[in-house]
């Protein structure tokens, strides 16, 4: 039943090659993937639309991080804009929807595009500059376009930088339920996380791991720097663009305060936490993020009620400190325990059991 | 063998600051001829290659790689001319599994975008499944199966050196570029590197300009040595031309040992 490495051998360099070379890792992401379908019809019987819109949110949130992974984790091109970016997307769709009618595909696809466009505009100082200067750069990218947006009636709509938008609709079909949008966003997150995977492990990916690892080495081999950086952002920024305009749907307004500064930053977390230079691990890490805070919640309230009788009211404000306080503690443990994240210690299980239960 | 010149060195400067690297050399090399460049240390011989592989312009004089002047390229440029090389520091791709590395070295032949290498069917999956077969051609040649999977980082000297060579063999370069290929192996490494370069130069004709401080090897594979001294050539010729030189003895060992 439990198949493992013994007894497989590839007969193709296709089956080399392949996402999963193991029938059990290929059976694995089957299940997870089905599992992830079937997720909606508990949760619609029990109606429980707030464990929906988390797991939505996670999966939203999981878009933009493997972007900012493609681009900090594999290029090695550190940005704290990715906020800005998804906000570029996300008024993108929401003016194409809401003052043209645009139907949302299209807002996703050109809200990806234009995004596209302005990272790369703000890609072009990684071809002079590296490391803690380009992250300066890129914040500057975070600052600008904030500003522009709130500045700029025309983006953003008025006073309050709102756009309301419609339920996103296909084929008379409306996602105007908390499940039905579940479906939008899983589908676009499963078409991102398996894009991704099969790009950084192709030509394309191993010339950002290149530039990432040793630039001179990647260009004596061919590897343009100039093309490369700037499509490592160009792809980065789709996915934050495409993430942005999702949101937008999901939420059914553009705002700005849902991509300022703090949330660059938390992308960042993500990818660290997570794993640089992992598909899956960007993943892991909007999973640990966006559900830190909740359980964080939940057994400080239910012990400080339970165990010491204290009201809420009382432990609140503590609590907005201490998630700050542990989510700093908690990167400055990964950076130095363990630097490539929750995804190498899924490395670290599966190799255990590779040979468990017989370790020899 | 055609008598056509390959890789045209034209007296070519560079100065860093007020040092002279390369003072007006010129060198020519002919197609499928493996000529060696050796001289003391600080003679300016990587400087020499790092304007043939384009990390630096010469201030003055032109390099011309088959009639075509490669003097003012950017080094991804060159690559892609069928030019390539290794590093004497080794520059592999130290987290990437050998077959990376080498997949890597393909990279100016594949073609495949962004769009088709996220779907990852049809011609993007055909065109990686082709090269893999081109890798692992070099890796049968150079008799490293075993390592296919192995991070490169994590071989020892001798073999990632080897990983090195595969990686700019996988190239299918014209001109191959070697910065010391046998520093820091035992005898029994230099003599495998040996035939490898022996080889390569063999079956794909393939022209190899290799700078190498041992005498022994230098003078048992290359068909001509150029000698360089304080960024000037001092001596040119056959391994024994080059040997009785009294310029050459002179820069390596003195004055008096030349008299």
């Amino acid at each position: 039943m439990i198949s493992r490495e013994s007894g497989v051998f590839q007969t193709s360099y296709e089956g080399d090659m392949a996402l999963y070379t193991l029938p059990l890792a290929r059976n694995t992401t089957r299940v997870v993937v089905a599992l992830l379908v079937l997720l909606p019809i508990p949760l619609m019987m029990a109606n429980n639309e707030h464990l929906m819109s988390i797991v939505t949110t996670i999966a939203l949130a999981a878009i933009g991080a493997i972007g900012l992974n493609i681009l900090v984790g594999y290029t090695g091109q550190i940005s704290i804009g990715q906020g800005a970016f998804m906000m570029v997307g996300g008024y993108t769709a929401a003016i194409l929807s809401s003052r043209y009618g645009m139907p949302f595909w299209f807002g996703i696809l050109a809200g990806g595009c234009t995004t596209a466009l302005v990272g790369t505009l703000f890609g072009i100082p990684s071809l002079r500059i590296k490391g803690l200067y380009l992250a300066i750069a890129t914040l500057a990218a975070q600052l600008i376009i904030e500003w522009v947006i709130n500045h700029v009636p025309w983006i953003s709509g008025g006073a309050q930088s709102s756009i309301y938008v419609d339920n996103p609709e296909l084929f008379g079909f409306e996602f105007n339920t908390e499940f039905r949008r579940y479906y939008l966003v899983l589908v676009v997150f499963l078409l991102a996380f398996f894009g991704a995977q099969n790009l950084v492990r192709g030509r394309i990916g191993r010339a950002f791991i290149a530039i990432r690892d040793r630039d001179i080495a990647a260009e004596i081999i061919g590897v343009n720097l100039f093309r490369y950086k700037l499509l490592a952002f160009a792809i980065s920024s789709f996915y934050a663009g495409v993430a942005g305009a999702l949101w937008t749907y999901y939420l059914r307004i553009a705002n700005y305060e849902n991509f300022v500064l703090v949330v660059s930053i938390e992308y960042l977390a993500m990818i660290i936490i997570g794993g640089l230079g992992s598909v899956l691990g960007a993943v892991f890490g909007a999973i640990f993020i966006k559900l830190f805070p909740i359980a964080l919640d939940l057994t400080v309230v239910s012990v400080s009620e339970g165990v010491f009788g204290i009201p809420y009211q009382d432990v609140a404000n503590f609590l907005a400190n201490m998630q700050l306080f542990l989510f700093g503690a908690l990167i400055i443990f990964f950076l130095t325990v363990e630097p490539e994240g929750l995804a190498r210690m899924w490395e670290h299980v599966k190799r255990y059991f590779r040979l468990w239960p017989y370790s020899y | 063998m055609t008598i056509e010149c390959h890789l045209d060195i034209q007296g070519v400067s560079k100065h860093f600051g007020g040092v002279q690297a390369i003072g007006d050399v010129s060198l020519q090399v002919h197609r499928g001829e493996i000529v060696s460049v050796i001289g003391p240390n600080g003679a300016g011989k990587t400087t020499l290659l790092n304007m043939i592989s384009g990390f630096y312009h010469p201030d003055s004089g032109s390099i011309l790689l088959a009639d075509r002047d490669i003097s003012r390229h950017s080094p991804s440029r060159i690559a892609t001319l069928g030019v390539a090389r290794t590093f004497q520091n080794i520059a592999l791709f130290r987290g990437m599994t050998v077959l990376d590395n080498l997949m890597l070295g393909r990279h100016v032949h594949m073609r495949t975008g962004a769009l088709s290498a996220m779907l990852r069917f049809g011609p993007a999956l055909r065109e990686e499944v082709q090269h893999r077969e081109v890798v692992e051609d070099v890796i049968e040649f150079l008799d490293i199966q075993p390592l296919r999977k192995q991070p490169a980082g994590a071989l020892a000297y001798g073999l990632q050196k080897r990983v090195e060579l595969g990686r700019a063999l996988a190239a299918h370069p014209q001109v191959l570029l070697l910065d010391e290929p046998m520093g820091g192996m035992n005898i029994e490494e230099k003599e495998d590197m040996a035939r490898f370069i022996l080889d390569v130069n063999d079956e794909w004709g393939t022209t190899i300009v290799l700078i190498e401080h041992d005498m022994g090897v230098v003078m048992d594979i290359s068909g001509r040595v150029v000698v360089l001294d304080l960024g000037q050539k001092i001596a040119e010729g056959t391994p024994d031309e080059v040997k009785e030189a009294p310029e050459v003895i002179k820069a390596y060992l003195g004055t008096q040992a030349a008299n």
